[in-house]
């Protein structure tokens, strides 16, 4: 009964805050609906007894991501108001669109049947909470039976670093850089200089 | 608790990421840019990756990784054709980017990974397997596309191919979740014991749905009819280099991984996606032909004409029997080096110190450079598929199984198009022979672009004496895929 509950108001809240993403004027605003619903979505997960998840979601999305996000519109000159200008006009096609989806997705799921001893072909069963925690579930998977889709994964973030940096770092000429060695490496004698000023004339 | 893994399949790959990552730092710590060397090395790499390829892949079936990685005849013959082609086309484009003062080592190594997951996509037996090789060629292919970052052109291709590009992987991870959700599996061994053994099941409508969403998404990897939007403008944006080895390695890789998903797994369920693949098949010809001949710009043409052969190879492929596939697997090889040869000659249109794209440009040709002349006008015949030349017998095989399956409106429709292809094929003959030549082009070809042209010439009109190894071996590699 509590459960439903929670399930209910993290649900409800995850629903309105998104809709509030996109909504809402401020760009600011928006960041900081999508970090609520981050939170819920955390909720969800401890529901569901993946707290490991949730932690990520939480320590990933609000903590990295979603500041990202803030710098970014905080840094950059985006007219808002601007972009959103077509959305009204649009907004009965989308709305049609998303019905007609909506409708066939309930036709699809409604009579949801699984495969025929669906329970001898599950991949990687899920083991029981007191067998091990969920950390160490994931753990076990992810470095031993799927070790070469993790290390596919990583490969795929060096190539994203790679093109992200191919596409964007220029080498401007007569750009003053910090130099921390050489600046350390400054002595008195390299830059101070002592005249003897004589009183009446310049240097 | 421990599992250890046969690495020995994966040799080629595993020799490929290592020699790339080795590159990148080699790249990274010279003082130049290194341009040269490290397409040379890149090259080497890959050629000693296809002698792993053919020497870790035999007769046997060999899988690994629990089962999400295969390596059969199948993969070899693709794999094969994906690093020839990767590694003629990175050949053709050192001496275009160096005089476009475009050289940088990231160039090869993109490449590199490009292949790899290439590689992966073809040897991949589950689901996330084949997701996570996709999108290893697609993050690779969007750079490339884009790597003239200070064009605008270049930069609007980039962009547009990774949105629509996301949405595509979007929409195949929607499908695969639907098809996971049916049988609690990934697994490509797992769905034919679903459906079909002695009790088959009756697919699920959300599990059809998944199918579908598959098939889009695959769709729109290989550019057919109605997921083709981006292609023209793609290959007219990203720099010709690129553009030629995003006409060859990915579109062939794709290819043979819509092959293997639809024939492995979805194997038994062959009148369920038959007539969404003849459907796209017909678009695709129908599209590739007549939206070609309005062109003037060479590479939206070619990618067209791309588009066109698509069509033409899913013909082979919605006959759904051993002998489509080995059809599938000929005309890939074929396309192979007629493309190859092709985006050669592209290459080397310059006047006036730049590069020219335009079809006319082409005009007296003949007279200026009378070879390069005869090797496009090989290639067009070959494209067309007139015969002798190798091109028809591509088009041959593939209709011929579409026939024994008894798809006589798709095979009929199909030579009906490439009649009405051929059209802008034989025009550029026509341009090249008898208009007057406007300005002629500089002489630029280098060695390794007339080697490319040789090569892919004597393959277009030798195919016909000697079809034997090419037949034998894709009929080897097809057989693979129809377990007895």
């Amino acid at each position: 009964m509590i459960a439903a509950l929670i399930f209910y108001m993290f649900a409800g809240l995850a629903v309105a805050s998104g809709v509030m993403v996109i909504a809402s004027r401020n760009p600011v605003h928006s960041v900081l609906f999508l970090i609520l619903t981050f939170f819920n979505a955390a909720g969800l997960f401890l529901l569901l007894g993946a707290e490991f998840l949730a932690m990520v979601l939480v320590v990933v999305y609000v903590g990295a991501v979603a500041v990202l996000f803030l710098f970014v519109v905080m840094m950059l000159d985006i007219n808002f108001v601007k972009l959103k200008e077509g959305v009204l006009q649009y907004l009965p096609t989308g709305a049609v669109i998303g019905l007609i989806l909506l409708v066939e997705l309930a036709v699809m799921f409604g009579g949801w049947t699984f495969a025929p001893d669906v329970e001898a072909l599950v991949m990687a069963p899920a083991p029981t909470a007191d067998q091990v925690s969920n950390t160490d579930a994931l753990g076990r998977l992810l470095y031993t039976t799927y070790a070469y889709l993790f290390q596919a994964s990583g490969v795929i973030l060096l190539v994203a670093m790679i093109g992200t940096i191919m596409l964007t770092l220029r080498r401007r000429p007569g750009v003053r850089k910090q130099k921390i060695a050489d600046q350390i490496a400054r002595t008195g004698k390299d830059s101070v200089e002592i005249r003897k000023v004589p009183s009446g004339g310049g240097i | 608790m421990s599992e250890t893994f046969d690495l020995i399949p994966v040799l080629p790959e595993l020799f490929l990421v290592l020699a790339a990552m080795a590159l990148l730092m080699a790249g990274v710590f010279r003082k130049d840019e290194g341009f040269g060397s490290t397409t040379s090395l890149a090259i080497m790499a890959m050629v000693a990756a296809a002698v792993l390829v053919w020497a870790v892949g035999g007769d046997e079936r060999q899988t690994t990784f629990g089962g999400m990685f295969v390596m059969d005849s199948f993969a070899v013959f693709a794999k094969l054709m994906v690093l020839v082609g990767s590694a003629l086309t990175a050949a053709m484009s050192v001496s275009f980017l160096e005089r476009e003062k475009l050289g940088r080592f990231e160039y090869p190594i993109l490449i590199l990974f490009a292949t790899v997951g290439m590689m992966m996509m073809i040897s991949a037996n589950d689901f996330i397997a084949l997701y996570l090789g996709l999108e290893l060629q697609s993050l690779s292919l969007y750079v490339l596309a884009a790597y003239n970052r200070d064009s605008v052109r270049a930069t609007e291709a980039g962009l547009k191919y990774f949105v629509l590009g996301s949405l595509a992987s979007g929409m195949l991870l929607y499908g695969v979740s639907l098809v996971y959700g049916f049988s609690g599996s990934t697994s490509f061994e797992v769905l034919p014991r679903i459906f079909g053994g002695d009790h088959p099941a009756a697919p699920h409508l959300g599990f059809i749905a998944g199918l579908v969403f598959i098939i889009a998404g695959l769709a729109f990897k290989i550019s057919a009819v109605p997921f083709h939007m981006w292609t023209p403008d793609v290959y007219e944006g990203a720099p010709t280099p690129v553009t030629s080895f995003f006409a060859v390695a990915p579109k062939i890789a794709a290819l043979v991984l819509f092959t293997r998903v639809m024939v492995g797994p979805f194997g038994d369920l062959v009148d369920q996606w038959r007539q969404v693949i003849t459907f796209i098949a017909i678009l695709s010809m129908f599209v590739g032909a007549f939206a070609a001949i309005v062109q003037t710009n060479i590479k939206r043409l070619m990618a067209y004409s791309s588009i066109g052969h698509v069509g033409f190879v899913l013909v082979g492929l919605a006959a759904g029997t051993a002998d489509g596939v080995q059809g599938v697997l000929v005309y890939l090889a074929i396309y192979l080096f007629m493309n190859v040869g092709t985006f050669a000659v592209i290459l080397c249109m310059r006047s006036k110190g730049r590069m020219v794209e335009g079809i006319d440009d082409l005009a007296g040709l003949s007279r200026t450079h009378p070879l390069m002349a005869l090797t496009m006008a090989a290639l067009m015949f070959s494209m067309a598929g007139i015969p002798p030349l190798a091109g028809f017998w591509g088009k041959f095989y593939v209709f011929k199984a579409a026939v024994d399956a008894g798809l006589f409106t798709l095979a009929i429709i199909g030579v009906l198009t490439s009649v009405v292809s051929a059209f802008y094929y034989l025009r550029i003959i026509k341009i090249m022979y008898f208009d007057e030549a406007i300005e002629p082009f500089e002489r630029v070809s280098g060695r390794a672009m007339g080697m490319v042209m040789a090569l892919s010439t004597a393959v277009v009109l030798l195919f016909t004496f000697l079809p034997g190894p090419l037949l034998t071996s894709a009929k080897a590699a097809a057989s693979v895929l129809f377990p007895q």
